[in-house]
């Protein structure tokens, strides 16, 4: 029986010719992330557990993006950990405040990510580069100290999903439409411990940064993995950022899924993710008249440059709606640096935005855009969780960069064509 | 190996946000974070729970983040088990890989109530409802991951 493409990765870095689904491997890691909140479990650990060598200095990667520019003393106290344990053992990709950016969007752009890599990350959206064609997986604390410690960790191999993606998108439906739509088809639990497998004649009209979007929120439908297969927009992509050797995997012909389903891009339209589940998708004729306090523009999902531009297109030469706050977050310092050469800063500054350096901040409630009690906030984030943004009685809708922005604009959740 | 105690009861999709909220996730004293366990949808769990007692919930709980202060802070809370429909995937190891009890069982999740008695054994997936005088087969780990919970989690289990 044939593979998929998650399979032939797993049993390529486990030593195997074969793996199947549900088999418990142990396999080799290209690459071990961690953030200034996952990072500290793993480094007291990594102590009590009396290690005292890493297994790589290449290969472990530490990005200070959620409570950073540090918001209190305790989140002060956890990055100084961080840095520390850095410094004592030489881990070259340490990435702190002036360089770095929001780990999932930074990996990629500096080229720490290859096709067929295994990826484990103390971070639930470590799904991310699949976009790329790597397996790459949120894991745990202690997951990471593992990893850090041995190169390795424990999988239950995955069996998967299969997306054949057709068609082209129209003019303001995005990425975030997609997997939203997704998400509101199969349910938060709808690829529960399974890999979610991107391919098709479509793949060629999804951008590298719309395919980051969509893997970046596989887990929200419960997925291991999202993983694109690798074409020529993946090569154009890393030929200028990724240095070490790589390899191309690709899943056989007769490959087994457990569903398959056509997704037409064509027929994609502006979603929002109402509260409190990402699988609340709803299109804009069953959503209504929604007033709104906050916008927020960034995150791992969508602060890139495409995402950053869009927002500009819709609010260029517009103002943000009476008593609504429009944060916009670029992901990171070279987003915000081609942003700021682009001249988007001036026309979000213009239209009434506040302009952050790059952090995770608002999008998990740490700083940066809390919401008060009965507040709502339209994001471009990945998770509209009950207290998610702050208070436990206020509301997060999830959208598209350009519903966010138009949302913005009018004050209630709307879509680009009701502006436009 | 055996868990008894008294039930939280809890729904589908319980996500990592509402277990531990990320707003108190600037330390990682897994007693201090016990303070705040499940406080956004369950205010007074953390006045109410006792050392031994039992959580339940439906499908997909632990959803969200890999915060593994989740999983983290119910066991420091006191809780000696969780049973559930299903368990989202990242809380699912972490669970394995801190040594917090966890196991499947649809029946489980249906039948028992909050503030019920509940009995599990460990070698056998047996849960024993004292209340309700009933018993429901939970699912057994496979001798994998019994290897790590018997080491006493998985950085034991690799040295």
């Amino acid at each position: 029986m044939g593979m998929t493409m998650t399979q032939k990765i797993l049993a390529a870095h486990a030593g195997l010719d074969e793996v199947k689904a549900g088999q418990l491997i142990m396999a080799d890691l290209d690459l071990v992330l961690g953030n200034d909140v996952t990072s500290p479990v793993a480094i007291n650990e990594f102590n009590k557990a009396g290690f005292d060598s890493i297994f790589s200095r290449d290969k472990i990667t530490m990005v200070m993006d959620h409570f950073t520019p540090n918001k209190d003393i305790k989140a002060a106290a956890q990055c100084k950990q961080c840095r520390e344990f850095a410094g004592q053992y030489g881990i070259k990709n340490y990435f702190d405040v002036g360089d770095m950016g929001i780990e999932h969007a930074l990996l990629p752009e500096k080229g720490l990510v290859a096709p067929g890599d295994c990826v484990i990350g103390a971070d639930s959206h470590t799904c991310t580069y699949g976009a790329l064609g790597a397996f790459s997986t949120g894991v745990g604390s202690t997951d990471m100290c593992a990893g850090m410690a041995k190169g390795k960790d424990w999988f239950k191999v995955p069996s998967a999903i299969k997306f054949n993606i057709t068609g082209k998108l129209p003019k303001y439906s995005a990425a975030k439409d997609v997997i939203l739509h997704i998400i509101g088809m199969i349910g938060v639990d709808g690829a529960l411990y399974k890999s979610m497998e991107f391919s098709g004649e479509g793949l060629k009209n999804l951008t590298m940064e719309d395919r980051l979007c969509m893997a970046n929120m596989a887990i929200e439908a419960g997925a291991k993995n999202g993983i694109f297969a690798v074409d020529e927009v993946t090569l154009d992509y890393i030929k200028d950022k990724v240095t070490k050797e790589y390899k191309i995997y690709e899943a056989d012909a007769d490959a087994e899924y457990d569903a398959v389903y056509d997704i037409d891009l064509s027929q994609i339209k502006p979603t929002v993710a109402f509260p409190h589940l990402p699988e609340n998708a709803r299109t804009f004729d069953e959503i209504g008249d929604v007033e709104i306090d906050q916008v927020v523009i960034g995150s791992c999902t969508n602060g890139r440059i495409e995402d950053i531009r869009a927002a500009a297109e819709i609010l260029r030469g517009r103002h943000v709606a009476d008593r609504v706050r429009c944060i916009i977050i670029p992901a990171t310092q070279k987003v915000y640096l081609t942003a700021m050469k682009e001249g988007l800063l001036e026309i979000f500054i213009n239209a009434g935005c506040a302009v952050s350096t790059p952090t995770c901040g608002p999008c998990l409630g740490g700083h940066m855009g809390i919401l008060a009690k009965g507040e709502r906030a339209v994001a471009t984030t990945n998770r509209n969780f009950v207290g998610r943004m702050g208070h436990p009685e206020s509301e997060v809708y999830l959208a598209s960069p350009y519903v966010a922005a138009a949302s913005a604009v009018t004050g209630r959740i709307s879509q680009p064509s009701d502006i436009m | 190996m055996k868990a008894h105690g008294i039930v939280h009861k809890y729904g589908d999709n319980v996500d990592t946000d509402v277990i531990i909220p990320a707003r108190y996730l600037n330390t990682a004293d897994m007693q201090e974070l016990a303070k705040h366990c499940m406080e956004d949808i369950d205010t007074e769990f953390a006045g109410r729970v006792k050392k031994g007692d039992i959580m339940v919930a439906k499908a997909n709980f632990g959803c969200g983040s890999s915060r593994e202060h989740a999983p983290a802070s119910i066991k420091a809370s006191g809780i000696s088990c969780v049973i559930a429909k299903s368990f989202a995937r990242i809380f699912y190891r972490n669970s394995i890989n801190i040594g917090l009890p966890i196991i499947e069982c649809d029946e489980a999740a249906d039948r028992i109530d909050a503030g019920d008695e509940v009995e599990i054994d460990f070698d056998t997936g047996v849960i024993t409802n004292i209340t309700k005088s009933e018993s429901y087969q939970g699912q057994s780990f496979p001798e994998f991951l019994i290897n790590i919970i018997n080491s006493n989690g998985l950085l034991n289990s690799l040295k």
